[in-house]
């Protein structure tokens, strides 16, 4: 019998089942007992711990080992220097196993895939056989942007899918509007770039001739393109023979047990940590920021996207008595005409990242957890949109400034429990994004996409202060790259890099500061670059006291006569310039023509030779009151470059004073007396809350404030009723207010007509979360 | 993993070192540190009313002695309001919403735009410590941020007897 008539005849899986047949069996019994898969004992685990841990540690091991040497391959520094790549092993279902160290945010997005295709018939045509290759990136079905590229293939033993391995990278580029891995001039999908639904790209482990032909053309970067799929097939042929090698060893029914019982371990193990770490209870947080598409800089192709718009992503996260929890996302803005859109696997796996570094620090990171949390995102918001034209590119913008609001929900939790090491204010906005294209030094059509915002500033802690230029939430290992390394992949030459002073969010503990490079374009050909960042809002609030992270600003710089000023041994921007407020670098280039503001997102920019482009890494939120901050640390921010000398004063009420060899020390009675004033001026200056709410409340009923802040909240009404009511009944208002997005003088394209691609013809989308 | 009431002092005045830092981030939790902690706050401030929950490092659900009511009070002894409620809405807050106001704490450009966001301080009536910050945009209501269950966590989850409650 040929596989094909295997196939019509039966099931693929072992034991006989269709995929569907299969996977719909465990999602019966789950939900039927709570248990994943109904398993309601662990058998293997309970019976036999040790071979269950071991298989857990070979397998676990081999896909840590499969990531480290498949990154090799890669010669994308993104891949190679920055660790941007994850493999991932799944049980016949498309449930996860376990998953390596990196973007675990693919923990679940790979699954995704795996699951579309099982319940898109995907057995039956194209078919599914051992050795064969399958790619996806289709952000519409679970996977966050469309330059992380998945390598899926199936793990069969004796003629029977017994699993699946996937892969994914993050690629430089997809052939967007736009050069650069996430761009930002397309507002609808059909300018993302290359999309690829669940392809079969090869077979025999063979990639086919047709999709090597096809997808080296539809990207900018070819050469990386083709050795990060090398990259990722290599990983997911070792991890297969790592399987059939477990299984040799172990035999199949163990290796079957396991990869269930895995999962529901998982699912336990997130209820036992809920319970050690946090308080039942409700926790309310919130997330914005700012999408400035209402400027000259901002060049996209619908006038309809030209608006300014804010996004809001309220947050209830509920803790039971039985250590389940239900993270609720009522309120939350539309899906919009930008890159910023998220799917809802990629909005409730992303967590999972987060969450590893505080709540499940474990090594078993699977779609457990996953089972074991509920999830509400409403239908129609920006992170589970109902239009098949919604772009993806930089989902991330909106994802970091949602989550960075769940930390201080959970560190409220941990600091009520004394587990103060656990605290974190939050994460910093992930930014500036350096990225565009043109030819490069190599005479080669190029896009880039500088990673060095896997190094920004972490949020403080209720002990210790957030650490400076060391990481990003969407990947553990953050690494700001090597400077030699990026000016190989980029024709951008560092004058210099040095640590953003007061970027960090104040508090007696602060956020750790960013960093910032300045790069001048050199031996590049028609070359653009483009800013991606938030500049009117900070999104990353302080926790408990703590202020807010520094919010952004562009420093670009045209026709700068660097070339004489050279030529001639004057002086240069290297570093210095540390505040924007006083800036030095205008005067050293008399001529230039300088935007320094604060547009935080443009679109492609033309850039020759010997211009400049500032790359600011954002810093983290501070935690409690600056006025209990140790006043020597004070002083040593100072001395060490993290803070502006006269916020010393005004923020921390920290007297300084000389201290030799041109340090700065503290006048510990100034700083005293200065402090008391400061308590008093609070008081001076300050409200009742009550009276306050008065004066807001007037404001609101003669509409008073921005049209991007009304539009957000008519946005949000029109979505979460609930918010809405909540909103009447906190500020007290009439039946008759009402605030409806038609009644504003800008476009709201999307408001009343949607489209998703679960009405398209003969498909079948998988719903993960309640909506 | 238990750690000695001293060990959990120094995490609680900063002082932690890192090696003891380090097993407390790598290892399972302790349970009984919750009351280790309990016990270090009661010794921190002025007034005796037991402390239940800590809300931040100045702001503490309390059992009042006189009348057994749980009180949110800050560290300067200001009752708010009652346990369950928004303590928010019975302090002082000033809303910074203008650029100088914002360049007091930023830079300029590094500043929100106030347009877009406000930032709201929350003091202390008494000492004018600051207890809060939220950064929404206008408009936007007092966010009543944590609302525990101390009875399931008392009762079911470090079976400790829940405090009296008037």
């Amino acid at each position: 019998m040929n596989m094909q008539t295997k196939v019509d005849t039966g099931g693929i899986v072992r034991g006989g089942e269709t995929l569907k047949q299969h996977r719909d069996r465990l999602m019966e019994a789950t939900k039927r007992t709570k248990h994943y898969a109904g398993l309601e004992r662990l058998d293997l685990r309970d019976s036999d711990p040790i071979k269950y841990n071991k298989l857990f540690s070979r397998l676990r091991a081999g896909v840590v080992d499969a990531r480290e040497t498949a990154k090799k391959i890669a010669a994308s520094p993104i891949v190679e220097q920055e660790g941007e790549l994850c493999f991932t092993l799944y049980n016949a279902a498309g449930d996860s196993i376990l998953t390596s160290t990196g973007i675990i945010i693919h923990v679940g997005t790979m699954g995704a895939a795996i699951k579309y295709m099982i319940e898109n018939g995907w057995e039956h045509n194209p078919g599914i056989r051992d050795r064969d290759i399958f790619c996806n990136n289709d952000s519409l079905i679970g996977n966050v942007h469309p330059c992380d590229i998945h390598t899926i293939v199936p793990i069969f033993h004796e003629g029977e899918l017994i699993g699946w391995v996937g892969g994914v990278t993050h690629v430089i580029d997809t052939g967007s509007v736009g050069p650069g891995s996430m761009s930002t001039g397309q507002v609808q999908r059909f300018g993302d770039g290359y999309s690829i639904t669940c392809r079969k790209i090869g077979e025999n482990d063979t990639l086919f001739r047709d999709w090597l032909h096809e997808s080296q053309r539809m990207v900018r970067t070819t050469r990386y393109w083709m050795l990060d799929e090398r990259t990722r097939v290599a990983g997911c042929h070792m991890i297969r023979d790592l399987v059939q090698e477990v299984i040799a060893d172990e035999g199949i029914e163990s290796y079957w047990k396991f990869a269930y019982e895995a999962v529901e371990h998982g699912r336990i193990g997130l209820q036992a940590r809920i319970k050690a770490m946090t308080i039942p209870g409700k926790y309310r947080q919130v997330g914005f920021v700012d999408v400035p598409y209402a400027h000259d800089d901002v060049r996209v192709p619908s006038d309809f996207a030209k608006v300014d718009t804010i996004m809001h992503t309220p947050s209830e996260i509920t803790i039971r008595g039985d250590g389940t929890w239900r993270l609720d996302f009522e309120g939350s803005s539309r899906w919009g005409w930008h890159t910023y859109n998220a799917h809802q696997v990629s909005f409730t796996s992303g967590i999972w990242v987060m969450m590893t570094q505080s709540l499940i620090p474990t090594e078993m990171i699977n779609d457990g957890a996953a089972y074991g949390t509920e999830f509400r995102l409403p239908k129609g918001t920006w992170m589970n949109p109902d239009d098949r034209r919604v772009a993806f590119s930089y989902s991330w913008h909106f994802l970091v400034s949602s989550w960075t609001a769940l930390w201080r929900g959970l560190s409220r939790a941990y600091f009520g429990r004394g587990y103060l090491e656990e605290v974190n204010a939050g994460n910093a906005n992930t930014s500036n994004w350096l990225q565009g294209g043109g030819f490069n030094q190599y005479d080669e059509i190029h896009a880039v996409n500088s990673f060095e915002c896997a190094a920004n500033g972490v949020g403080a802690s209720a002990h210790m202060d957030g650490i400076s230029h060391a990481a990003a939430v969407w990947n553990p290992e953050g690494d700001m790259g090597d400077m030699e390394i990026w000016e190989l992949a980029e024709p951008l030459v560092y004058l210099g890099r040095q640590i953003k002073a007061s970027s960090g969010g104040a508090g007696k503990y602060r956020g750790g500061c960013g960093f910032e490079s300045l790069r001048m374009v050199w031996n590049a050909k028609d070359w653009t670059m483009f800013f991606m960042g938030n500049g009117h809002i900070s999104s990353d609030w302080g926790l408990m006291g703590g202020y807010p992270a520094a919010s952004g600003y562009r420093f670009e710089a045209h026709d700068t006569r660097l070339q004489e000023i050279i030529a001639q041994g004057g002086a240069i921007p290297h570093g210095g310039d540390t505040d924007p407020e006083n800036p030095t670098w205008e005067a050293m280039l008399p001529d230039a023509r300088i935007k320094r503001d604060k547009q935080a997102i443009t679109t492609e920019a033309m850039f020759k030779d010997y211009d400049l482009y500032l790359n600011y890494m954002r810093g983290g939120p501070g935690f409690g009151d600056p006025l209990d901050r140790e006043p020597q640390k004070v002083a040593d921010d100072v001395n060490g470059g993290y803070l502006l000398p006269r916020f010393a004063e005004s923020v921390y009420g920290v007297v300084l004073k000389d201290a030799g060899d041109g340090m700065k020390g503290v006048d510990g009675a100034a700083t005293a007396a200065r402090r008391k004033a400061i308590r008093k001026q609070r008081l001076e200056e300050s409200v009742p809350t009550q009276e306050w709410m008065e004066a807001e409340r007037q404001r609101i009923l003669a509409k008073d404030a921005g049209v991007h802040v009304q539009q957000m909240f008519a946005a949000s009404f029109k979505l979460g009723p609930r918010f809405e009511q909540q909103f009447r009944d906190f500020w007290n208002l009439p039946v008759d207010w009402k605030l409806m997005e038609a009644d504003l003088p800008i476009p709201s394209y999307g408001r009343e007509y949607s489209m998703d691609i679960s009405e398209l013809p003969d498909v079948r989308t998988v719903q993960f979360v309640e909506e | 993993m238990a750690y000695t009431k001293a060990k959990i002092k120094d995490l609680v005045d900063g002082k932690i070192d890192r090696d003891t830092l380090h097993t407390m981030l790598a290892t399972p939790k302790d349970k009984e540190r919750f009351q280790i902690y309990l016990e270090i706050l009661q010794e921190q401030v002025d007034w005796d009313d037991p402390i239940i929950l800590p809300l931040g490092p100045k702001l503490y659900i309390v059992q009042r002695q006189s009348d057994k009511k749980w009180m949110i009070r800050s560290q300067a002894g200001y009752d708010f309001c009652e346990w369950d409620q928004n303590w928010k809405l019975h302090a002082r807050i000033r809303v910074r919403s203008t650029p100088a106001q914002m360049e007091e704490l930023y830079p300029r450009l590094m500043a929100p735009s106030p347009e877009w966001q406000v930032i709201r301080e929350y003091f202390c009536p008494l000492s004018g410590d600051l207890l809060d910050v939220e950064a929404p945009t206008p408009w936007y209501p007092v966010i009543h941020d944590f609302e525990p269950d101390i009875d399931t966590f008392y009762r079911d989850w470090l079976d400790l007897p829940v405090p009296e409650r008037a």
